[in-house]
């Protein structure tokens, strides 16, 4: 039997036997890295690449044209009006979806927080939208609307308008099925928020005669804020990111193209590996600042968020 | 007034039951349609035929295999992995910890859409563009935050004193292990495996752009590619069948682990 590299008796110093620290230290790590490895590996070091890509005019389909030219990709896409186009389109469906999402999500949590009468029958059901494929998600929403196999036009009296054949009512579209598909995740996250809002507090206003509006107002939603923020960062930047259901709506016709198809189509479809790359650097860049501008500017406090007590 | 609150909120999760239900409803409704082209919302007239076409065609079936095959190698490959981080953050004394836990939540905030780039290139050179290892590596990695600290939040809650009252009662090391410590594992453990399941079966950026065949062209980019059988045929018809097979796992998953998934969802990322 090998010997033991450090004693496991009572140390020296009492308390902790001497090298357990070490060795837990270790462990601990030893534990940790193939997870971190791997989450370095597929973002950091890509995003390095990325980085590099980015500095160069390179498209697959002529190899040999490659150079590196600085920031010219950069300049290019930022003084291209249709970046900034589709630019504000992201942020056009992600504020919509967003206030929705926060004011319906906070609607539904409050009744999941009080219903006790088919509890588990509503939480099941609120868990669909959660796992259902945003693709079916969009399918079911694009067929619901369209002139062909939709029943949208004839229960709303209007014959043959086509909802995708315009920029205002492709967007109305594309948000009601983000919003379907990712309230419930909203509204979980605040129902978790609202657990933790003191009975007492609600009793107390109860009694002095504090209406349910005033409760929900003056009591609930301060108490839940930190819940509230940090719901509103994962959705707001998830929301930032919006592909799936644009790709198989509209595929970004009528201007309804966002950032990350706009990505998309510079790599995939023209191939252009450079131009493709700056502007998934400057997507990045976006949702790092976005980031910023919750925990700075608006003090989320993501201590909780990371599990943390 | 009491009874008016209640028939209130009954009425409410009703409407929440509706809510959820509906679009379900609506693709099970045009996938029974002989004619896809018809508006309205019930088919004038009724038929399975669009089931048996798409199961019929290859292409379907291929998604299918490599939909299932992708996600459960990634789940079960980012749950074990998952598991020894989140014991050593649970459990273990080490400086790192805090470290970990921000860089996984940091991954968590990161716009996938901006990896599609490097990847691509990447992929290309390592041979790995449009293999089933080329979307499990990209799916681990981005569903380990999310299991990490589902995992982690459970681990906490188990009371590890157990462990020693068990040997002290005369059980190996083994036995307490197994018959005590895993049974209150394995609820979190289901858990976090659930999540990583929904996001590699609902993953569309890196199923399109990762692949080009059916080789490994999961589900969710299958169908946006779906053409139906002949290029005149709408296709509507068969995509609303396809569709709905593939949320009957989601469906069944959600029936079978409710109380998991919520309570993953609710303390992975809120934890007071």
């Amino acid at each position: 039997m090998a010997a033991v590299p450090e004693s496991r008796g009572r140390g020296r110093f009492g308390g902790k036997p001497p090298g357990r620290g070490l060795s837990e230290q270790r462990l601990g790590w030893y534990l940790c890295a193939p997870a971190v490895v791997l989450m370095l590996a597929v973002t950091v070091y890509p995003m390095l690449q990325a980085l590099w890509l980015s500095l160069q005019s390179y498209r697959i389909t002529d190899p040999d044209a490659r150079r590196f030219v600085g920031l010219d990709n950069y300049v290019l896409i930022l003084s291209d009006s249709l970046w900034w186009q589709n630019v504000g389109v992201t942020v056009l469906i992600t504020v919509i979806t967003v206030a929705v999402e926060l004011v319906l999500g906070l609607a539904l949590a409050l009744v999941m927080h009080r219903v006790i009468f088919g509890r588990g029958v509503v939480r099941t059901a609120i868990l669909i939208p959660y796992g259902i494929i945003t693709v079916v998600s969009a399918y079911a929403w694009m067929y619901a609307f369209s002139i062909d196999s939709g029943f949208v036009n004839s229960w709303l009296g209007l014959t043959n308008y086509d909802f995708f054949s315009q920029f205002g009512s492709s967007i109305f579209v594309i948000c009601l099925s983000e919003i379907w598909k990712t309230t419930p995740f909203m509204s979980l996250l605040l129902l978790a928020g609202l657990a933790q809002v003191p009975e007492e507090l609600q009793e107390a206003a109860r009694v002095d005669g504090a209406t349910a509006w005033q409760r929900l107002w003056k009591v609930t939603l301060p108490n839940m804020k930190a819940a509230i923020m940090v719901a509103l960062l994962f959705r707001t930047l998830d929301a930032y990111r919006i592909f799936d259901n644009v790709f198989v709506m509209t595929g970004g016709a009528h201007g309804t193209e966002t950032v990350s198809l706009l990505a998309y189509r510079q790599m995939i479809s023209r191939t252009a590996v450079g131009l493709g790359s700056a502007v998934s650097v400057l997507l990045f860049l976006t949702v790092v600042l976005i980031a910023l501008l919750f925990i700075k500017g608006f003090g989320t406090d993501l201590s909780r968020a990371r599990g943390e007590r | 007034m009491r009874l008016r609150a209640n028939l209130g909120l009954i009425i409410a999760a009703c409407l929440i039951v509706m809510y959820a239900l509906f679009p379900v409803v609506w693709m099970l409704m045009l996938s029974l349609k002989v004619d896809a082209q018809s508006p309205g919302f019930f088919p004038a007239n009724w038929t399975l035929q669009n089931y048996l076409s798409v199961f019929r065609s290859g292409l379907f079936l291929s998604a299918l295999r490599n939909s299932v095959g992708i996600s459960l190698i990634a789940t079960v490959l980012s749950v074990v992995l998952a598991t020894f981080a989140a014991y050593a953050i649970a459990r273990l004394d080490f400086s790192g910890k805090k470290l970990v836990l921000s860089m996984a939540l940091a991954i968590a905030m990161f716009p996938t859409i901006s990896l599609v780039p490097p990847l691509f290139e990447m992929w290309r050179t390592l041979g790995i563009y449009d293999t089933w290892l080329g979307l499990i590596i990209p799916y681990m990695s981005f569903t380990l935050p999310l299991s990490i600290w589902t995992l982690s939040a459970f681990f906490r809650e188990i009371p590890w004193e157990l462990e020693q009252a068990a040997q002290v009662d005369g059980a190996t090391p083994w036995q307490a292990f197994r018959k005590v410590i895993v049974p209150l594992a394995a609820p979190g453990v289901f858990t976090a495996g659930i999540l990583t399941f929904f996001f590699a079966w609902n993953d569309f950026v890196f199923g399109i752009s990762l692949t080009a065949s059916e080789a490994a062209r999961p589900v969710p980019a299958a169908l946006a590619f779906f053409t139906g059988e002949s290029f005149f045929t709408q296709p509507a018809a068969q995509i609303a069948a396809a569709s709905l097979i593939v949320t009957i796992p989601v469906i069944i998953l959600v029936l079978l682990f409710q109380r998991n998934i919520v309570a993953g969802l609710t303390s992975g990322a809120v934890k007071g």
